[in-house]
């Protein structure tokens, strides 16, 4: 864990102590199994933006996404009839589809990835609202899916399932971002493209890789909101979603020029962010300031950081001349 | 120190400037160390050193960026303890930097005058744009630019950009122009045109500080020689004792053994590894270009830039589509979608820039050098760290890479070093032609030997070695053979007895050799 993620955690268990002093219900189970459980839906909603964002692109389609795979989901397995096993693969590929198509955009045909993406946000969401004639998707009353809810909506020893399907990806995406070949060419592209091509590295399809990931990462969290809500009106549902994602990766220390982040870091971001929520709910804030109070945090928290930065190396300047050593070259 | 009997005789005028000993340290380092010299009206200062001998450190104090710990600058007979940056530019000190300061998407006119823009009048302060370009005319007639006022920047060459960069100084009417590595990346022909620049100034009574890697271009336009080493005055040279041998011994402190040159081949060259057959670049789409390199052989490539020479690397390493032509790698045909292609075929590059394409300044020695053959440092497919550490100590101990560890960042590390984990990256693999393009730009001569030494190694090892260079005393002293490219075409190629400077500038222009 490095010193960035440690000062996160820490922020987190503080605001948390603090909040549970002015209002003990923080601590309450049935609080807490509720955070846990927004935590895993938009974590793993987080894991794939982080993935695009470590390769200096960006999504902005990942709310959208989620309204349209979720329409589908809804659809396919309650009135078209479609078992589950059957349609929640095919909802993965359909969001590797999509992160397939978007990644061929940026690398093969040049388009900036903050222009296909918000193409894409527009268009899903006119998709998803043509589909179901702009009318909400739901279960008819006493559908039901034992086996799905509880994989979804259901709780294992007090404790979600959607958060252990978090800790599960997390764990995986870990060893992939940081541990593997592929993880090794995502940071190098991020870092300086360039070099990674000229150092032979395919370059495109390692970009398009990342795409494909946040597709199928964004289409699994779609399942889950889904499952939660029950029921998806195509106008708003998972609006505003892909800044949940990035504001949880800028928060956990990704950069959005590439080639900076850990994934502790974006867990961390995601676990603050609705930390945040829950407190705006329980210290009796209007609701109406919840974005306010969320953008108040990520700037201060980005502010910190910078700031941090800058005394580091000023320190490390100034040990460097006690030491007497060479620390900065002269040129 | 010497500097005060340098060139007796002129002593009679007054230094426009003169600093007495100048002191600057940053933390752990003491970058320039009781420095004084002198620049006279009208006076040409060669100011060479190796790199970390303080050059750079002496520019900042002239351009008002810092200020020295102790000693005393005193500009046209005013004396301070440290300049500003509205000092330095107030007092006419200008400066023409390495990388150049231009807005491509402006033309000549309004670069020159950028930010002091004649106005109309008016309340809208609407730029004058038919007085911008009357005003810069008569600026780049003194520079002898063969371009006018309205040519966009894009359209210039290095070299009429640095005209600009100098109009530009004029313009300000400047006493003392200060340029930093004007040469480096010029070509020949251009570097002439730029020389001649200098003299010019010089006849208007303005004083020029030239630094420079490229002691035969010192020598031709230089008169005094000002060495710096550790932060220190090495020495100075007058007129008459301004030879490329002093100054070495002046900027290391000893003889060169070998001058930088490489050994010459140890067995003749084999077959031809790599072949361009009719290949067209986008350089000169409708020209096509034949060469071979031969297992065993350093062929140099020489020309002007622009030439086309850069542009057949690239299509050579699979980054660039080549729009027609074959290549043939050992007698069989070779297609390239990408770099990775010529990578996998054991074709390698060592680009031109070294920190944008030659290595990622953010990651470790080790995590650069086992970039290009990552799964070989994995296990199902997992980057192993102790097998990156394994290669990378053997490249840093082979090549003598110096850093602190493999796991240093090389963004921290000197020019010769970073190039040197460029080379190691490759050499970890198995080369069978290695192109290098300018390996040798803004690299201190001690880490340029030790490079030509690398290569001359990997060709008596049996690689097709391919060095592009713009340095004429390169091209001649390390080749094995030399081919010269003109507007897209080789000119010819000379076989080590017609090596001279005057043949290869001959086919650079387009004409034949003697």
């Amino acid at each position: 864990m490095s010193k960035k993620d440690l000062g996160l955690l820490i922020l987190i268990l503080v605001v948390g102590a603090v909040v549970a002093i002015i209002n003990p219900r923080f601590l309450l189970p049935i609080n807490l199994a509720n955070t846990s459980n927004l935590i895993g839906l938009f974590g793993i909603l987080a894991i794939g933006q982080a993935f695009v964002i470590i390769t200096g692109g960006i999504e902005l389609s990942v709310g959208s996404v989620v309204a349209l795979l979720g329409v589908l989901f809804v659809d396919f397995i309650a009135t078209r009839g479609m078992a589950w096993p059957v349609a929640l693969p095919l909802i993965l590929v359909l969001g590797g589809i999509i992160g397939l198509a978007h990644g061929w955009l940026i690398t093969r045909l040049k388009l900036q990835p903050f222009v296909v993406t918000l193409c894409g946000l527009l268009i899903y969401r006119g998709v998803a609202r043509f589909y179901t004639a702009d009318g909400t998707a739901g279960f008819a009353f006493g559908q039901n899916f034992p086996e799905l809810e509880f994989l979804t909506a259901g709780r294992s020893y007090g404790v979600p399932n959607s958060f252990i399907a978090l800790i599960v990806i997390a764990i995986v995406m870990w060893v992939v971002l940081h541990r593997s070949v592929f993880g090794r060419y995502l940071y190098a592209i991020g870092k300086n493209e360039e070099a990674a091509k000229y150092s032979g590295i395919r370059t495109g399809r390692v970009v398009m890789a990342a795409y494909v990931i946040c597709g199928v990462l964004t289409a699994l969290s779609a399942i889950y909101f889904a499952m939660y809500t029950r029921s998806i009106s195509p106008a708003s549902h998972g609006q505003f979603y892909e800044l949940y994602a990035i504001a949880a990766a800028v928060l956990g220390g990704f950069s959005l020029r590439g080639g900076e982040g850990s994934l502790i870091g974006v867990i961390l971001g995601t676990v603050l962010l609705q930390e945040l929520q829950n407190l705006v709910n329980l210290l009796g804030i209007p609701s109406s300031l919840n974005f306010a109070v969320m953008g108040g945090v990520i700037l201060i928290g980005v502010l910190v950081d910078q700031q941090w930065g800058v005394y580091r190396e000023r320190r490390l300047m100034l040990e460097a001349t006690r030491r007497g050593t060479a620390g900065a070259a002269a040129e | 120190m010497n500097y005060s009997d340098a060139s007796i005789g002129a002593s009679t005028i007054a230094p426009f400037l003169s600093l007495e000993g100048v002191r600057k340290t940053y933390p752990g380092v003491v970058a320039l160390d009781g420095f004084s010299m002198e620049v006279r009206p009208g006076e040409v200062i060669g100011l060479v050193g190796e790199n970390g001998a303080g050059k750079s450190t002496l520019m900042k104090i002239l351009g008002g960026v810092t200020t020295p710990d102790t000693g005393t600058i005193i500009v046209d007979g005013v004396a301070h303890d440290g300049l500003t940056v509205e000092a330095s530019i107030g007092s006419g000190i200008a400066f023409v930097h390495q990388e150049l300061n231009l807005f491509e998407n402006l033309d000549v006119a309004a670069n020159i005058f950028f930010g002091r823009e004649p106005l109309r009048a008016g309340p809208l302060r609407l730029v004058d744009r038919a007085r911008l370009r009357t005003l810069a005319a008569p600026l780049l007639k003194r520079v002898g630019a063969n371009f006018s006022a309205d040519t966009p920047v894009s359209a210039l060459s290095l070299a009429q950009q640095q005209m600009v960069e100098i109009a530009k100084a004029l313009s300000i009417e400047a006493r003392l122009v200060i340029l930093d590595e004007p040469t480096s990346s010029l070509p020949l022909a251009e570097t002439d045109k730029l020389l001649d620049v200098i003299k010019a100034l010089k006849a208007e009574g303005i004083s020029v500080i030239f630094i420079s890697h490229r002691l035969h271009e010192v020598e031709r336009v230089a008169d005094r020689v000002v060495v710096l080493r550790d932060g220190m005055l090495a020495g100075t040279l007058p007129k008459n004792a301004i030879n490329h041998d002093q100054m070495v011994k002046l900027m290391i402190g000893r003889m060169l053994k070998e001058r930088e040159k490489a050994a010459e081949s140890a067995r003749p060259p084999g077959a031809v590894a790599l072949s361009a057959k009719a290949v067209r670049t986008s350089a000169y789409p409708d020209r096509p270009v034949d060469l071979g390199v031969r297992r065993g052989e350093i062929l140099g490539l020489a020309g002007l830039v622009g030439s086309g020479r850069t542009e057949l690397a690239r299509v050579l390493f699979g980054i660039e589509k080549s729009l027609g032509g074959a290549l043939q790698l050992d007698g069989t045909d070779l297609v390239l979608g990408s770099a990775a292609d010529a990578v996998a075929n054991g074709i390698f590059l060592v680009p031109e820039d070294r920190k944008l394409t030659g290595i990622l300044l953010d990651l470790s020695i080790a995590q650069n050098i086992s970039l290009p053959n990552l799964p070989a440092h994995a296990r199902r497919s997992l980057v192993s760290a102790r097998a990156e550490a394994v290669t990378a100590e053997k490249q840093k101990r082979n090549l003598g890479i110096k850093a602190p560890s493999v796991a240093t960042r090389t963004g921290t590390l000197s020019g010769g070093n970073q190039q040197k984990v460029v080379l190691a990256k490759w050499l970890a693999m198995s080369p069978k032609v290695m192109i290098l393009d300018e390996p040798t730009r803004g690299i201190d001569i001690g880490a340029k030997a030790e490079i030509y030494g690398l290569m001359r190694a990997l060709a008596d090892a049996g690689v097709a070695v391919l060095m592009i260079s713009s340095d004429m005393e390169e091209v001649i002293g390390v080749s094995d053979r030399i081919a010269v490219m003109h507007e897209g075409q080789i000119s010819g190629i000379l076989d080590k007895e017609q090596f001279s400077q005057e043949n290869v500038l001959l086919l650079a222009v387009g004409k034949q050799p003697k």
